[in-house]
C-alpha cells in the first residue's frame, strides 16, 4: 500500500444506530480490523456538522480514503458527496438495524452483522482509488442526425434550439420522409375538456399536413447543415470524439467530428406480395401508403379508384393485413397505428366522396393510441364510418372493384362485401442496418465448422445496407432486440441503444405515428446533448451517471482471449493493432461485465475491482463450523436487488442475520473467482441477485444478467471439485419491487444450509 | 303501412343505419356504439332475448333490416334502464329499443302474435276512449287476449281476488259500464290529435 494513502472512518450513531449497536465496539473494529487511522463517531453524520467533520478530516488531516458507516449507500448521497477522495459506505441502518428485530436474543447477531459491514467497507475502501477522468475526449457540441424524416428533422430542430450544431444526413434528395407524402395527419389532440358523449359534438378531425413548414424551418436554421443524397459511410470513435464520413451519391466524402449521434432511419412499408390472398395484384386493392397518394392527387375532390378512374362510392379497410401473424413472411408484430390511419383515411372519403360513400373498417382489435385516440375513433363513428369486427379470409376480384370475404365476429357469420376500393393496413418495417449479433444468436450451439460454414453463407447472402458503418469490433450497426427494432431498455432508458452516445428515435425503435415520433426525437436529442456533455466531462451515461471511473487492464497479464471484447454489451472494447483490448472510455457504461468476463482478472476500475469486492468477502469474520452461525454471501445488483433489500428493511421485513450483502454494479461483473474464494473461505451459501434476463430483460446493462447466468451455470463443476453441494450457490432474478421475495430468497438459502450442513471450509 | 315499408326500403337501399338514424327515436346514437357488450351483459332478461342490444346495433350497421325490425328483442325490454346507466358511450339504449319497436309497428312488420305488442295495442285503445286507463276493462281484455276459453278460465281463477278487491273498495265493478273519463276529454283528444299531426309531419319529412 502506498504511503500517501490515509484512511479515515466515520460512524454515525443517529437513526437509532447508537441505541441498537455498541458504537464503541464498532469503532474498535474499524480501527483494529479495518485499519482506519482516524475514526470518528457522530450522532448525525448527515447533518451540516457531521458533513463538516468529514470535510475537515479530509482537508486538515489529509484523509484520502473515507469509510462512512451510516445508512445505505443509496441514501443521503448528496450529503455524503466527496468527489476528491475514495469513499465506501457501510450500511448499518437499512442493512442491519432495520433488517433485524430489536430483541435481546437478536442483539449479538445484529452486532456481528454491523461489525462485519464495517470490516467490509474498510476492506473495500483500502483497494479503491479516487477515479479521475480519462482525458480521452473533449466537449464536442456538434450532433449527427441520420435521417431527414419527421423524426430526424425534429431531433435536428430540438438540438439546434439547445444551441448545439447539427449535421443532418438524408439518403434521398429531399427532406420530409414519408410524412411529407401524407394527405393529412392523425390529430394530435383529444377533444376539448368537457365535450360530452354525443352524436354531433366537436371531436378531432384529420389535421392539415404541416411537414413543409418543418422542412422550411430546418433549411432556414443556421445551426443545421443538411446533407441530401448522402449516407454515412464510416463512423468511428466514441462519444465526444465520433468521426463520421458523409458521402454523397457522386462519391464526394466529407469527414466531420461529432459529440453524439441520433439515428432516425425510419421505416419501410411491408411488402404485400407476401400476402397474395388479400388481392395485392388487383389494381383496386391498395395499401394505406398508396391511398395517401390517391387522396393527395384528388386534392379536395373525390378520390378515384386506380383501375378505371371511377369515383369511389364504397371502400373497405382491411386492418392488420399480414400483421401480428405467425405465418411465413408475415410481420410477427402489430404496427399499432394502423387503425388510426384507417379512421383518418375513411374520413377522407366522407369529406371528399360524400357522406353516402360507404366506408367500412374491418378490424380485429381496434387500437387508437395517442392523445386523440378514443376521441378520434368517436369522430369516425360520428361521420358514419362503419366499424365491423371481422376476420378477413381473402379478397377476391369481381371485375368491379374487389370483394372482401370475412367472418363477422360479432354476428358470427360469413360475409362477402363488395367495394369499389379495398385498402390494406400494411405494417411498418424498421430501417435498421444488419444486426451485429444475428450470427451469434443463430449460431448458438453450433460446432466450429458449422459456424465457419454459416459465416461464409452469410457473406454471400443478400446483405442489408448498413446505416452507420461503425468500425466497432462488434458490428457495423446498432444491436437489435427483435424483429429488426433497435434494442433499448424499454422502461427506463428507451432512447439509449447498446452503443453509447448513439440514440435511436422514431419508427426504427418501434412503430409510431408522427406525433409519437416527434416526442421520441425530442427525447433522443436531449439524450444526445447529455451524452456529448458527459463525454466532455469524462463521466458515464446512464445508469451510473457521473461515474468517472473506466476499465483499465494489466497488459502483461492479458492472454488476448477476447472475452471482454465479445461480452461487452455496448461494443465499447475494440482491439488494438497488437490484438490487445482497447477500451474506449466514453463508450463504456461502467457495468463491469468485462471484469466479470476476464478469466485472468486483469480488468479493473479505480473504484470497483476484483479486489474491492474480493477483499470484502475475505474481511467477513468467519465463525467456526460448530458455532451455529452460518455465513451467506449475497451479491446483489445495485440497480434492482439492492434497493429491493433496502426497501424490505424499511418496510420491516427481516433479513437473515447470517447474510452479508455486497452490492455489485451488475451481476455481469461478478467474477467466478469471488464465488470460488468465498466457498474456499468457508461461506455456507451464496445468493446472487440480478435482474430479469431474456427477451423482456430488465437488466440495466442489457446482457449482464444473461452473461452471469451463463457463467454461473458452470459453477456446479467447481463446487463438486471442492466436494460441496451445488445447491449452495444460486442465481435469482429479482425485481426492484420484490421487497418481500428478496429477503425470503436469503431465508431459503438459510434453510438449504440447515439441510446440507455447514461448510467444512471454515478455518 | 306496408306501402311505407316498401318506400323505406326503396329510399335507404344501401344504408339501414341511415334509415334508423332518420326514422327511429334516438336512432342517431346507433353509430356511436363501440360494441363493448356491457349492455348485453347488464340486461336482466338478456338470456330471454333473440338479440342483445349490442347485436341489434351491429345488425343495424350490417344492414340486416328485416332481422332487426322483426326481432322480438325490443318488445322484451322491461325498461329497467340498467343498460343506459352502464353504457360507457352513454347511448340511450332503452329509448332506442322502444324507438325500434315503434318504427316496426309503424311499418306494420311487428312479429305475429307478439304478446307485448298486443298488450300495448290494448292499452292504447283503452286509454284513447276516456283519456285514462280503465284498469278493470284493461285487465279483462288482457284475460281474453288469447281467446274466449282462456279468458273465462283466467277470470274464474282470479274471481276471489276480484271479489276481495270490490269488498275493500279497491275496484268499482260499475267501471265495466262505460267508466269515467278525464275531466277535459275533448282537450285530451285535441292533444293527441296535435301529437299525431306532428308525428305525421316528421314522417312526411323523412319521406315515409
Amino acid at each position: 500500500m502506498a504511503d500517501d494513502k490515509k484512511f479515515a472512518g466515520f460512524i454515525c450513531t443517529g437513526c437509532g444506530i447508537g441505541e441498537r449497536l455498541d458504537a464503541g465496539q464498532l469503532e474498535t473494529t474499524a480501527k483494529r480490523d479495518g485499519k482506519m487511522a482516524i475514526c470518528h463517531q457522530h450522532e448525525m453524520l448527515c447533518s451540516k456538522e457531521g458533513v463538516q467533520l468529514i470535510r475537515d478530516t479530509i482537508d486538515n488531516d489529509g484523509a484520502t480514503h473515507v469509510m462512512i458507516a451510516a445508512c445505505s449507500r443509496r441514501a443521503k448521497v448528496e450529503a455524503f458527496s466527496f468527489p476528491d477522495v475514495a469513499m465506501s459506505r457501510a450500511n448499518l441502518r437499512e442493512g442491519v438495524i432495520w433488517a433485524r428485530p430489536d430483541t435481546d436474543e437478536a442483539r449479538e447477531t445484529t452486532q456481528d452483522m454491523a461489525d462485519d459491514y464495517i470490516r467490509m467497507a474498510c476492506a473495500e475502501v483500502k483497494y479503491m482509488n479516487k477515479p479521475k477522468m480519462s482525458g480521452e475526449q473533449a466537449l464536442n457540441k456538434t450532433i449527427l442526425v441520420v435521417g431527414g424524416g419527421v423524426t430526424g428533422m425534429t431531433a435536428a430542430l430540438e438540438t439546434a434550439a439547445a444551441g448545439f450544431a447539427v449535421h443532418l444526413v438524408e439518403k434521398t434528395g429531399a427532406l420530409g420522409g414519408w410524412a411529407a407524402k401524407w394527405h393529412k395527419r392523425i390529430p394530435g389532440r383529444a377533444a376539448a375538456d368537457g365535450v360530452a358523449n354525443g352524436t354531433n359534438v366537436d371531436l378531432p378531425m384529420p389535421m392539415e399536413n404541416d411537414i413543409a413548414d418543418m422542412v422550411a424551418a430546418v433549411e432556414a436554421n443556421e445551426l443545421i447543415t443538411v446533407h441530401l443524397n448522402s449516407t454515412v459511410t464510416k463512423t468511428s470513435g466514441a462519444p465526444g470524439r465520433f468521426s463520421a464520413d458523409i458521402t454523397t451519391e457522386s462519391g464526394a466524402t466529407a469527414t466531420e467530428n461529432f459529440g453524439a449521434i441520433v439515428q432516425a432511419s425510419g421505416w419501410k412499408e411491408f411488402d404485400p406480395s407476401a400476402i397474395p390472398s388479400l388481392g395485392s395484384s388487383n389494381a383496386d386493392v391498395v395499401s394505406n401508403v398508396e391511398l395517401e397518394a390517391l387522396a393527395k392527387a384528388a386534392g379536395d375532390g373525390p378520390i378515384k379508384r386506380p383501375s378505371d378512374g371511377k369515383e369511389v362510392k364504397s371502400v373497405v379497410f382491411v386492418q392488420n393485413a399480414g400483421q401480428a401473424s405467425t405465418a411465413e413472411g408475415h410481420l410477427p408484430y402489430h404496427s399499432g397505428i394502423g387503425d388510426l390511419i384507417a379512421i383518418k383515411q375513411a374520413m377522407y372519403f366522407k369529406a371528399q366522396n360524400g357522406k353516402d360513400c360507404d366506408t367500412t373498417i374491418l378490424f380485429d382489435n381496434l387500437r387508437t393510441p395517442g392523445a386523440a385516440g378514443e376521441d378520434f375513433y368517436r369522430s369516425g363513428q360520428q361521420q358514419m364510418v362503419i366499424f365491423s369486427k371481422g376476420q378477413v379470409g381473402d379478397v377476391t376480384s369481381s371485375g368491379n372493384g374487389a370483394t372482401v370475404n370475412f367472418r363477422d365476429l360479432i354476428l358470427d357469420e360469413d360475409v362477402a362485401l363488395q367495394a369499389d376500393l379495398v385498402v390494406l393496413d400494411l405494417g411498418m418495417v424498421p430501417n435498421s442496418g444488419p444486426d451485429p449479433y444475428a450470427a451469434n444468436e443463430s449460431q448458438e450451439g453450433m460446432s466450429d465448422e458449422e459456424k465457419t460454414a454459416d459465416n461464409s453463407a452469410r457473406e454471400t447472402a443478400v446483405t442489408i445496407d448498413s446505416i452507420l458503418n461503425l468500425d466497432y469490433r462488434q458490428g457495423t450497426d446498432l444491436p437489435q432486440l427483435k424483429w429488426g427494432f433497435t434494442d433499448s431498455h424499454f422502461i427506463c432508458f428507451p432512447y439509449e441503444t447498446r452503443r453509447t452516445g448513439i440514440y435511436a428515435a422514431g419508427p426504427v425503435r418501434r412503430p409510431m405515428d408522427i406525433k409519437q415520433a416527434q416526442d421520441d426525437a425530442t427525447g433522443a436529442a436531449m439524450k444526445a446533448i447529455q451524452a456529448a456533455i458527459n463525454a466532455g466531462q469524462g463521466s458515464a451515461a446512464h445508469p451510473r451517471v457521473g461515474d468517472l471511473s473506466y476499465p483499465s487492464f494489466r497488459k502483461e497479464g492479458c492472454t488476448q482471449c477476447k472475452r471482454c471484447t465479445v461480452e461487452c454489451p455496448f461494443g465499447a472494447i475494440n482491439e488494438d493493432e497488437k490484438r490487445y483490448p482497447q477500451f474506449n472510455e466514453s463508450r463504456c457504461r461502467r457495468c463491469g461485465t468485462c471484469m466479470g468476463a476476464c478469466p485472468v482478472r486483469v480488468i479493473s476500475f479505480e473504484n470497483y475491482s476484483i479486489d474491492t469486492v474480493g477483499q470484502q468477502i475475505k474481511a467477513v469474520d468467519m465463525p467456526d463450523e460448530f458455532s451455529e452461525k452460518p455465513r451467506i454471501l449475497v451479491m446483489a445488483c445495485e440497480n434492482d436487488a439492492y434497493p429491493a433489500l433496502d426497501q424490505a428493511a424499511m418496510s420491516g421485513q427481516e433479513i437473515s442475520p447470517w447474510a452479508r450483502i455486497v452490492p455489485v454494479r451488475c451481476l455481469g461483473s461478478v467474477s467466478l473467482s469471488w464465488v470460488t474464494d468465498a466457498m474456499n473461505s468457508g461461506y455456507d451459501g451464496i445468493v446472487m441477485m440480478g435482474c430479469q434476463r431474456g427477451e423482456d430483460y430488465q437488466c440495466h446493462f442489457v446482457r449482464g444478467s444473461t452473461m452471469a447466468a451463463e457463467r454461473m451455470a458452470k459453477v456446479g463443476d467447481t463446487l463438486s471439485t471442492l466436494n460441496l453441494e451445488p445447491e449452495r450457490v444460486v442465481v435469482h432474478e429479482v425485481a426492484i419491487t420484490d421487497i418481500e421475495r428478496a429477503p425470503r430468497l436469503i431465508k431459503e438459502m438459510e434453510e438449504v444450509v440447515e439441510k446440507v450442513g455447514m461448510s467444512p471450509f471454515k478455518f | 303501412m306496408s306501402d311505407m315499408n316498401t318506400a323505406m326500403i326503396e329510399k335507404y337501399r344501401n344504408s339501414f343505419l341511415s334509415e334508423v338514424e332518420a326514422n327511429v327515436e334516438e336512432g342517431e346514437w346507433v353509430k356511436m356504439c363501440m360494441q363493448c357488450g356491457v349492455c348485453a351483459g347488464s340486461c336482466p332478461l338478456g338470456d330471454a332475448w333473440e338479440h342483445t342490444p349490442q347485436k341489434i346495433f351491429m345488425m343495424i350497421r350490417a344492414g340486416k333490416r328485416d332481422e332487426v325490425l322483426q326481432s322480438d328483442s325490443m318488445w322484451m325490454c322491461t325498461s329497467c334502464y340498467n343498460c343506459i346507466v352502464r353504457c360507457p358511450r352513454e347511448l340511450p339504449i332503452t329509448h332506442i329499443m322502444h324507438g325500434l319497436a315503434h318504427y316496426a309497428k309503424r311499418l306494420g312488420i311487428v312479429p305475429q302474435g307478439q304478446p307485448t305488442a298486443k298488450f300495448a295495442q290494448l292499452f292504447w285503445n283503452n286509454l284513447m276512449k276516456k283519456g285514462r286507463v280503465n284498469e278493470l276493462k284493461l285487465g279483462i281484455s288482457l284475460y281474453f287476449m288469447n281467446g274466449f276459453g282462456e279468458g273465462v278460465k283466467t277470470s274464474l281463477k282470479m274471481k276471489d281476488i276480484g271479489i276481495g278487491m270490490v269488498k275493500t273498495k279497491r275496484m268499482n265493478p260499475m267501471e265495466m259500464l262505460g267508466g269515467h273519463a278525464v275531466k277535459d276529454l275533448s282537450g285530451f283528444q285535441k292533444v293527441i290529435k296535435k301529437a299525431q299531426e306532428l308525428e305525421d309531419a316528421r314522417l312526411a319529412k323523412h319521406g315515409g
